[in-house]
């Protein structure tokens, strides 16, 4: 954007300039929340490399790091979503209820422990997580109550699901044909990305193989059948919760992505019929800057690789379109109150960042799960964000800067040396194998609380400014230890209930596909409509495809 | 030389929120002692039986699903059973305070929750080594 003898005639001034300045080295050392270091000043200098039409372009076009559509929040705002979920079906929709009446525009459902590893809850693995840290769902029974009074063509419905994504998406079909609504008018994401579980968040079932399968037969159907439905959110979420750096979050998210969009056209499909429908999920850390300039890093990646890597020629392929949410390891247990002012510096940069969807953390996080009261600052903290700052009147405002677009630059090549290490180690399934990525996020965990000690790093109310004689006053919502008996009692009924003769069927019909090569979404389905349990459903994907083990690597 | 303390870190449950785990487990191992990490997914029955296993003096459980009122005392439980005297049992995760008391009164001696400096646990562990010597 410069030329070379300008660039020359700013990098002189800029030494005569810092050559009278003090010494402020001893104050740092400076560095961004991951541990990169962070310029002083930024100039033209830094980013002497930028080519505005080739790096930046339009907001709506090719390489899309301006955004992901041309009217950004003009044309529609970011969806409100709060990820939320405890207790009973009846319990988490009366929450579902409550959330749309106080202006939430999208659901996202938060499962709970037995349901993510596909155990009932009358199982023995299951004792004392019933409800706990999501909502329990056994069989389609269940998933009439969470979805009862919402209408299923006018929501748009987020699920946080991996290992056993295809039976809630088919418990999810089951209840729209239930209402009258097809599947080509559902409207939703499953997370459905079993890559990062091996990586970071480590609620898998079976080994990389099936799982792959799995995924593929979901692409497959749901270009089909379930043409609006977003297929994988590849997220990048959870790497960083696990401790991951900005940069390790950005690379370890994408080479995930591109390693489905691989596994999409080695199954043979289409790029361009399957790689609209992916999305991403990423976090909103503290580091400002950092953070919108990883958002738009990531959109600039994702075009360049999709065109020249894989041949996409469609832009809904290229765009990469993004949820969001704030960092839940960055909140604290102290002093919770003020974990209300770090959400809303976090939601600002996944605003700044183009985020199409956003989360916002409620303050009473790491104590449990969160109250109505908290639930609702963090939702009020969106919407001051998009009614009172005026930040979503100018898209991508902060383009230009030359330290947000050096930064942007800089995440954009770790991102690239990261993807040639992981290739050299084989590919994605390979490097995990090996325990790449796990003992890289564990190390970066590891750097940050040591930091934390030395107060090389300061987090207000843990290592500084700090209240010993601090009285939490705050409500908890607690899990009434009679949902997890209520809900064996049901699952009990339903069993004897239901036409078992069917559900064996089913069951047969599922076993043989998954020991085939036949798509297993229709069968997962047939399991749903007879009312099936998700455990049932998994026991034979167990019995068919074994278990992954935990590696310990760290 | 003294020998070095032998904890277990392990992860009841179902939740894969091993961050907090791990952090301790490599704080620990770098204070010099040695540490045992069982892994995901654990029983109640495995956790115990690599206990007794490996001979540990502190058994450190983590749980992130707020399923520790039934997994911690089960544990506990089932070490009385298989025999254990004088292992320290610890816990942490998001553990609300008004829990504290009734896993203590189960024979979970100390509760760490998150913010706890790694430094903390440490000192708690070693302070409870050097007065069991001495007893």
């Amino acid at each position: 954007m410069f030329d070379s003898e300008e660039i020359k005639r700013i990098s002189g001034q800029k030494k005569r300039w810092q050559k009278d300045l003090p010494d402020c080295s001893a104050a740092g050392p400076f560095e961004t929340v991951s541990g990169a270091p962070v310029e002083f000043l930024c100039t033209p200098e830094d980013v002497r490399e930028l080519d505005y039409t080739r790096d930046l372009g339009f907001p709506g076009m090719y390489p899309y790091t301006r955004g992901a559509y041309g009217t950004m929040y003009r044309g529609r705002q970011w969806t409100m979503r709060q990820f939320s979920g405890f207790g009973s079906a009846a319990d988490t929709n009366r929450r579902f209820h409550f959330l749309l009446e106080k202006g939430q525009t999208g659901l996202s459902t938060a499962f709970d422990m037995p349901t993510i590893m596909g155990f009932d809850s009358d199982h023995a693995r299951s004792l004392g997580e019933v409800g706990k840290c999501g909502v329990a769902i056994d069989s389609l029974e269940d998933m009439e109550t969470l979805f009862r009074g919402i209408p299923l063509d006018r929501v748009s419905t987020s699920m946080t699901i991996n290992a056993p994504a295809a039976i809630l998406l088919a418990l999810y079909i089951a209840v729209g044909e239930k209402q009258g609504v097809p599947s080509a008018r559902l409207q939703g994401t499953i997370q459905n990305d079993i890559l990062k579980e091996y990586m970071a968040q480590k609620s898998w079932i079976f080994p990389p193989g099936p799982s792959m399968r799995i995924i593929t037969d979901i692409l497959a159907f749901c270009t089909e059948h379930v043409p609006k439905w977003n297929t994988i959110s590849i997220s990048g979420y959870h790497i960083r919760e696990a401790g991951s750096t900005a940069l390790q979050e950005l690379a370890f998210t994408l080479a995930d992505g591109f390693a489905y969009v691989e596994a999409g056209i080695a199954a043979g499909l289409d790029v361009d019929d399957f790689a609209p429908r992916l999305s991403h999920f990423f976090n909103a850390h503290l580091d400002f800057f950092e953070e919108i300039a990883k958002y738009r890093a990531a959109r600039r990646i994702w075009a360049r690789h999709m065109k020249e890597k894989y041949g996409a020629k469609k832009p809904e392929s290229l765009r990469l379109r993004f949820h969001t949410q704030t960092a839940g390891c960055s909140l604290t247990a102290q002093q919770p109150e003020n974990n209300i002012v770090r959400t809303a510096f976090e939601a600002l940069s996944a605003v700044l960042g183009g985020t199409q969807s956003l989360h916002t953390n409620s303050m009473d996080e790491t104590l449990a799960l969160p109250s109505e009261k908290a639930v609702t600052i963090a939702l009020r903290t969106q919407q001051i964000i998009a009614s009172e700052t005026g930040v979503a009147n100018t898209v991508d405002p902060l383009a230009g800067s030359y330290l947000l677009e050096s930064l942007t630059s800089r995440l954009e090549q770790g991102a690239e040396e990261y993807f040639r290490k992981i290739e050299s180690l084989g590919g994605v399934i390979a490097a995990l194998e090996k325990g790449f990525f796990q003992t890289e996020i564990s190390r970066a965990a590891y750097r940050y609380q040591l930091a934390i000690e030395k107060k090389a790093r300061i987090v207000v109310g843990v290592n500084e400014y700090v209240q010993p004689d601090e009285n939490l006053d705050i409500d908890l919502l607690e899990i009434d230890r009679c949902v997890e008996e209520d809900q064996v009692k049901r699952l009990k009924v339903l069993r004897e209930r239901r036409d078992n003769g069917a559900v064996g069927q089913s069951l047969e019909a599922l076993r043989s596909a998954a020991g085939g090569s036949d798509n297993m979404m229709p069968r997962f389905l047939d399991c749903a409509r007879c009312y099936a349990t998700e455990g049932e459903i998994i026991d034979v994907l167990r019995e068919e495809f074994g278990e992954y083990k935990d590696p310990k690597f760290f | 030389m003294d020998r070095k303390i032998r904890v277990l870190v392990a992860k009841p449950g179902l939740d894969g929120h091993d961050r907090g785990a791990k952090v301790v487990a490599s704080a620990l191992r770098d204070a010099g002692m040695e540490v045992i990490y069982t892994g995901l997914h654990q029983t109640p029955e495995g956790i115990v039986e690599a206990a007794v296993q490996e001979d540990v003096d502190v058994v450190g459980l983590s749980v992130l699903s707020g399923a520790h009122m039934t997994l911690f005392p089960r544990i506990v439980e089932l070490l009385r059973e298989a025999g254990v005297e004088g292992m320290l049992i610890i816990g942490g995760g998001i553990i609300p305070a008004d829990d504290h008391e009734f896993l203590r009164e189960k024979g979970v001696e100390k509760v760490f929750t998150p913010g706890a400096p790694t430094s903390e646990i440490v000192d708690y562990i070693r302070s409870w080594f050097e007065k069991r010597k001495t007893v």
